[in-house]
């Protein structure tokens, strides 16, 4: 089977690559790319670990042939911020409030985390918990996912207001 | 300053949410190849012949091993019932492989696979613990006519008991097969090279592994190194020997390049070890009060098609449990072990534990139930006493530690008005507009610090300490390396509280590492809500004796004598002369330099390895009320309230400990509501991808109210318990008792697990039908 | 797990499509890919060939006709969901929109995809019997064909698409909006959909759409998208919410599976036609 030329931006970074046809999009982050932020889960577009954006929509990049997403623009968790670069409020947030544990399912909750917050700056912890439905996390109970979206929404510029408030120890 | 109970935020977490973790698949080493199994379709039939010959034509084929390739590879779990690394004339699950492809690319090994022929002739299957048990039911083990790999009946019926007892009431329950669903399924990558044995994976202990494997393939330990990244989470499901870990090393000395394996989720939904599995024969004898005189249990525990040495364990701490925080004077407990053509269960977290808890709070509502009394009068009428610890059960196992399981109920009744909902209740039934609405209770207890000398001997570890070495760096700065190998639990964060608040180093100052068998000296790993109780325990330790060394060099270095020397910010005073003081860094760094330490002392003298030993078991409890909304005409259940009590002791960290609560909570609801591994009656699995297999997500779980006492174990210093599997051992039977006391008044008095709407709106119904409320064949 | 290999070719009209498909036998058109892909990896399914129409621009389009609002197959579930054009006429489609699967999925999933999968479990044939909407069938010369939503589900995962056909657009009559009293507001038309996880396929589901050609579509009442024809005339009709709802299912064929046995889907059912009912604001 003839393989197929394709040239993504990912991370604002263009590449061109031959791939198969058959290649996922989480496959060519992953081993082309050798981004591995974004998590394979299940089979079956239930767990939303490989969650990234592509052309400004939250996908699962498992459910996405790579060359479904050539010319596109993609941006995985690796590419919110640069080195040296605070966090994102929605990153901060999943630090403050414990919204993570073994952190398999992070970049995915993050990545759709986002997207919400990019349509809905202020959402309910109803609207948040209806968002991210597209995504498993075994882990926490969801309850301080829940609890780091909503700081995210309340802390837009993702400054931690007090310090002194964490004990001293962040980051 | 202690940091013990400080809402501190994880070291853990800035590679996490950055995609900076690294987990077993996103390690390539040059040269690796990728390892894909043939699975069986079939749940019991005779491998008439296997046809390798068109996948080991594909070009970048390496290797295609069938059982004739690894003649003389021991098999795994019990002799004469051992698992075999690749089905051996028989195959006894479906999925269970048959054959392993290795190729240069998963897409050649994933075409490979499916050019494999294998030839069944199917067999008669037991999918099913009746199957199983039934007169002339297939046989899966020639070796185990009947398919009862063991049986310890009771010594004592304790008929007498019940004959004298004003009331008996029994209870059949299903704790249904549950799989852990780690959301990162099985992982490894092996290097086996001239210079020896690497082996990455997904695992909760790294040295169990270590000296598993190398003892397996008969090379020193020495030569074999095992890491664990990062792990996607565990549940008691990586702790297992599963073939693939051994299959990957294998076949990297015999292709001489790195073999991954990678498993999909498919795949991990019948190779990964279910837990859970039991069904319950309760029988409890109680007088007009309510007050328990005779518990009689028995357990059936399914063990799948190979029996696993911790699954055949889950039964023995089932039944340890079974009085739950109850006196309760007679106590009898038999339990046989039975082979079925299902996926090998072990432990998935709580291992045996939920399974005690929840056939206990049943059995305490339903004495509630026949008296007409309140659940939370019985259960007060049953408590043991604040004062009555240690507490000696029915077995020598079970010596409860601590507790106030009274206090924990006065708690829990503050965190919302219970004499409303009583009312509210009520109310509701009488109007059939209502949503009907149920209350439940679980007052809980469970068996944790697995850490007294025997207790992990007996599933196969070296032993039941764990390891701890704590290094002080030349600049002040701590190291401290342990063998409680974590997963989530954010134990890199807790550790480095412990240590700060002894060593008087800062907390941004120490760094734990972990995972590691070439950097950790020795370990047991992360398992049975033993991390903080038994690991951090030895952190504890290490630092208070590195503290007093550093003390020596300081009172040298000061020239005054040990006994005034204090730690005091970041450094060391003499006592009642804070001027005369000497900084940490400055005794760290001449801890190195012979010049600078008393005659006679070792430089390097700040580093300490510690084995950290219990002396039992920990026992932590907590106090659970879970309300539920049915809507009568959908039969749909909707938890609207979750309250939770937990007493694990001494907390560390209040947001990690919750974190810890919440996640076994929603395991627990998704146990109650949503999960079942599910077989047809040929042995196929129903639930094999997260489409059938209901993991909840965030819309179709409720928010959590957490409350807190704190009655300090007396089996180590810091006084910590243990949090990891309170969440699944409290919150199933909270959940099942909300939903039954919903659907009492119509004569409800059980439901199995999970509860579905299709259930719930059998039994409204039938009591519809009958002019409200059910059928005899409804009722437990 | 990973999908048989295929050769991949990109479509660049729909003309150039049709001829591909002409061209290959065992080929099949991809779009979003949230029916197909899932079903490669499985292996369910294994296409010789992939056509892309994903890029046909032209039919993603939501356009106002007139009477109706057509929706190109290629349309997204998240576009459909927010298109003002339908909030205003055609309410019912874009709400049903919404409770697709997940957002991940609703990005990326199409109006086309979901209706020539034919799942008798998804929601949007629901949306396309109950609103008595049109498909649009272009055949391998180019000519266009007309089908009634009514006859175009025609068995399980089968529709009135053949090979070498493609849907091009489905056409949704305007809905008139119910008249608003002070004393009532409504909208006219309400989707119950009961599942025991928001993101799975409905266990059963019930469309309803009031108005002077009424219709109500069931969700997994059998192995085909099913329209209430029996209930939906009694709504035009006028009779009692009760009665039907005890209509509704005239004719379904439920099926058993682990989430319901054949009673209680029929029961749900009924149950469900009356709670849309009411919501919807029938009397």
């Amino acid at each position: 089977m003839s393989k197929i030329e394709i040239t993504l931006t990912v991370n604002g970074e263009q590449h061109t690559d031959e791939v198969e046809p058959r290649l996922l999009l989480v496959q060519y982050l992953r081993d082309v790319r050798r981004l591995t932020g974004s998590h394979i889960g299940c089979d079956t577009s239930n767990c939303g670990a490989c969650t990234v954006i592509l052309d400004g929509d939250a996908v699962k990049s498992c459910t996405v042939l790579a060359v479904q997403a050539r010319g596109g623009e993609v941006t995985t968790v690796e590419g919110l911020i640069g080195p040296g670069e605070p966090f994102t409020p929605v990153q901060q947030g999943f630090h403050q409030e414990h919204g993570l544990q073994c952190g398999y399912c992070t970049p995915g909750m993050i990545m759709a985390s986002t997207a919400l917050l990019t349509e809905n700056a202020d959402p309910t912890d109803s609207e948040i918990r209806h968002a991210l439905e597209g995504n498993l996390c075994r882990c926490t109970g969801y309850q301080t996912i829940v609890n780091s979206v909503r700081w995210a929404a309340e802390h837009p510029d993702g400054v931690v207001p007090d310090r002194a408030a964490t004990n001293g120890a962040h980051q | 300053m202690s940091l013990i109970g400080a809402r501190v935020l994880r070291k853990e977490d800035p590679n996490l949410i950055t995609g900076r973790g690294q987990f077993v698949d996103d390690i390539t080493l040059a040269g690796t190849v990728v390892m894909t199994f043939v699975r069986s379709v079939e749940a019991h039939a005779r491998i008439v012949a296997v046809d390798t010959s068109a996948a080991m034509a594909c070009r970048g084929v390496l290797a295609v091993w069938t059982a004739a390739d690894i003649q003389g590879m021991a098999t795994l779990g019990l002799p004469g019932l051992g698992r075999p690394l690749l089905a051996t004339d028989v195959v006894r699950f479906v999925g269970e492989p048959v054959a392993v492809v290795v190729a240069t690319d998963k897409f050649i090994a994933a075409d490979a696979a499916e050019l494999v022929v294998v030839d069944y002739e199917s067999l008669p299957v037991a999918a099913s613990l009746t199957a199983a048990l039934a007169d002339g039911a297939p046989v899966l083990h020639g070796a185990l006519p009947g398919n009862t790999v063991f049986e310890q009946p009771f010594v004592d019926d304790l008929a007498a008991v019940f004959a004298a007892a004003p009331h008996v009431a029994s209870l059949q329950l299903v704790n249904n097969r549950c799989a852990a669903v780690p959301i990162e399924p099985t992982a490894c990558l092996a290097d086996w090279g001239p210079s020896g044995l690497t082996l990455w994976a997904t695992f909760q202990a790294p040295h169990h592994l270590r000296n598993t494997v190398a003892a397996y393939f008969g090379i020193p330990q020495d030569t074999m190194r095992v890491i664990t990244p990062d792990v996607g989470g565990g549940f008691g499901a990586k702790i297992n020997f599963v073939p693939e870990l051994f299959l990957s090393c294998a076949l990297s000395h015999k292709v001489g390049r790195p073999v991954r394996y990678t498993q999909t989720r498919s795949e991990c939904q019948v190779l990964m070890y279910h837990g859970r599995a039991q069904e319950h024969e309760v029988h409890v004898a109680f007088d007009d009060d309510g007050a328990l005189l005779g518990l009689r249990v028995r357990v059936t525990q399914d063990q799948g098609a190979y029996p696993d040495p911790t699954g055949m364990g889950l039964p023995v701490l089932t039944t340890a449990m079974s009085a739950g925080c109850y006196k309760i004077p007679h106590v009898a407990v038999s339990w046989r072990n039975v082979v079925t053509n299902t996926t090998p269960v072990a432990a998935y977290r709580g291992a045996g534990r939920p399974e005690a808890s929840y056939l206990i709070e049943r059995t305490v509502d339903l004495v509630a139930d026949e008296l007409g009394l309140d659940p939370v009068a019985v259960r007060r009428r049953n408590f043991i006493g604040h004062d009555e610890f240690p507490y000696a059960t029915h077995t020598p196992l079970a010596v409860y530690d601590s507790g106030n399981y009274a206090a924990a109920m006065d708690e829990l009744l503050t965190l919302f008005d219970y004499d409303a909902l009583k009312a509210d209740q009520a109310a509701r039934r009488d109007d059939p507009d209502a949503k009907l609405l149920g209350i439940g209770f679980s007052t809980w207890l469970e068996i944790a610090a697995f850490g007294p000398p025997g207790s992990l001997e007996a599933f196969g570890h070296l032993a039941s300490w764990e390891s701890v070495q704590l290094r002080v760096q030349p600049d002040g700065s701590a190291i401290v390396y342990t063998g409680a190998s974590p997963h989530g639990q954010g134990t890199v964060t807790t550790f480095a509280q412990i240590a700060a608040g002894e060593l008087g180093i800062p907390f941004d100052k120490i760094s734990v590492r972990h995972g590691d068998t070439a950097t950790i000296p020795q370990g047991i790993g992360t398992m049975g809500s033993r991390a903080t109780a038994v690991g951090g325990e030895g952190v504890r330790n290490a630092s208070v004796q590195v503290v007093e060394r550093a003390k020596g060099i300081a009172a040298h270095l000061l020239e005054a004598d040990v006994e005034d020397i204090v730690l005091d910010g970041d450094g060391f005073i003499v006592n009642g002369t804070p001027s005369r003081s000497v900084a940490w860094s400055e005794v760290a760094w001449k801890s190195f330099q012979p010049l600078e330490i008393p005659t006679g002392t070792q430089p390097g003298s700040l580093d300490i390895t510690v084995f950290q030993q219990v002396p039992n078991f920990s026992f932590p409890s907590g106090a659970y009320c879970c309300t539920v909304e049915i809507d009568r005409g959908t039969g749909e259940i909707e938890i609207t309230g979750m309250y939770l009590v937990d007493d694990c002791g001494t907390v560390i960290n209040p947001l990690l400990a919750e974190g810890q609560v919440h996640g076994g909570v929603a395991q627990g609801i998704a146990q109650a509501l949503y999960e079942h591994v599910v077989y047809d009656e040929s042995g196929n699995p129903q639930t094999s991808t997260l489409m059938d297999y209901l993991v909840p997500a965030a819309c179709d779980l409720p928010s959590f109210v957490s409350g807190r006492i704190t009655t300090r174990t007396p089996n180590n210093q810091l006084g910590a318990k243990g949090i990891g599997e309170s969440g699944s051992v409290g919150s199933p039977p909270a959940v099942v008792n909300a939903v039954v006391d919903a659907l009492s008044h119509l004569g409800v008095r059980h439901l199995d697990m999970p509860i579905t709407p299709l259930a719930v709106w059998s039994v409204l119904a039938d009591a519809s039908a009958n002019g409200g409320s059910i059928t005899g064949s409804e009722v437990a | 797990m990973i999908p048989a290999a295929f050769d991949y070719v990109e479509a660049e009209s729909i003309q150039h499509a049709l001829a591909l498909l002409g061209q290959h036998d065992d080929s099949k058109l991809i779009a979003g890919g949230h029916s197909l892909v899932p079903m490669m990896k499985l292996r369910l399914a294994t296409p010789s060939v992939l056509i892309d129409i994903g890029r046909l621009d032209e039919l993603s389009r939501i356009e106002d006709r007139g009477d109706h609002v057509a929706v190109g197959a290629l349309a997204r579930h998240r576009s459909v969901e927010r298109s003002a054009l339908l909030a205003q006429h055609v309410g019912l489609l874009a709400h049903i929109a919404a409770q697709i699967g997940d957002p991940q999925v609703r990005n990326r999933g199409t109006m086309g995809g979901s209706m020539v999968h034919c799942d008798p479990a998804a929601d949007l044939p629901a949306a396309a019997l109950a609103l008595r909407s049109t498909m649009v069938i272009a055949g391998a010369n180019g000519e266009r064909r007309e089908v009634p939503a009514s006859d175009f589900f025609l068995g399980f995962m089968e529709t009135a698409v053949a090979h070498g056909e493609m849907l091009i657009e489905v056409r949704y009559p305007k809905q008139t909006p119910p008249q608003q009293t002070a004393a009532k507001q409504t909208v006219g038309w309400n989707y119950q959909k009961f599942c025991r996880r928001a993101m799975d396929y409905a266990i059963v589901g019930v469309a309803v759409q009031l108005g002077s050609d009424p219709g109500i579509a069931l969700v997994n009442m059998g192995s085909v998208p099913h329209f209430a024809a029996a209930a939906s005339s009694a709504l035009a009709a006028g009779e009692s919410a009760a009665r039907v709802a005890e209509l509704v299912v005239e004719g379904t064929e439920p099926l058993a599976d682990a989430n319901a046995t054949a009673d209680y889907r029929r029961h749900l059912a009924r149950t469900l036609t009356a709670r849309a009912l009411a919501a919807a604001g029938y009397a």
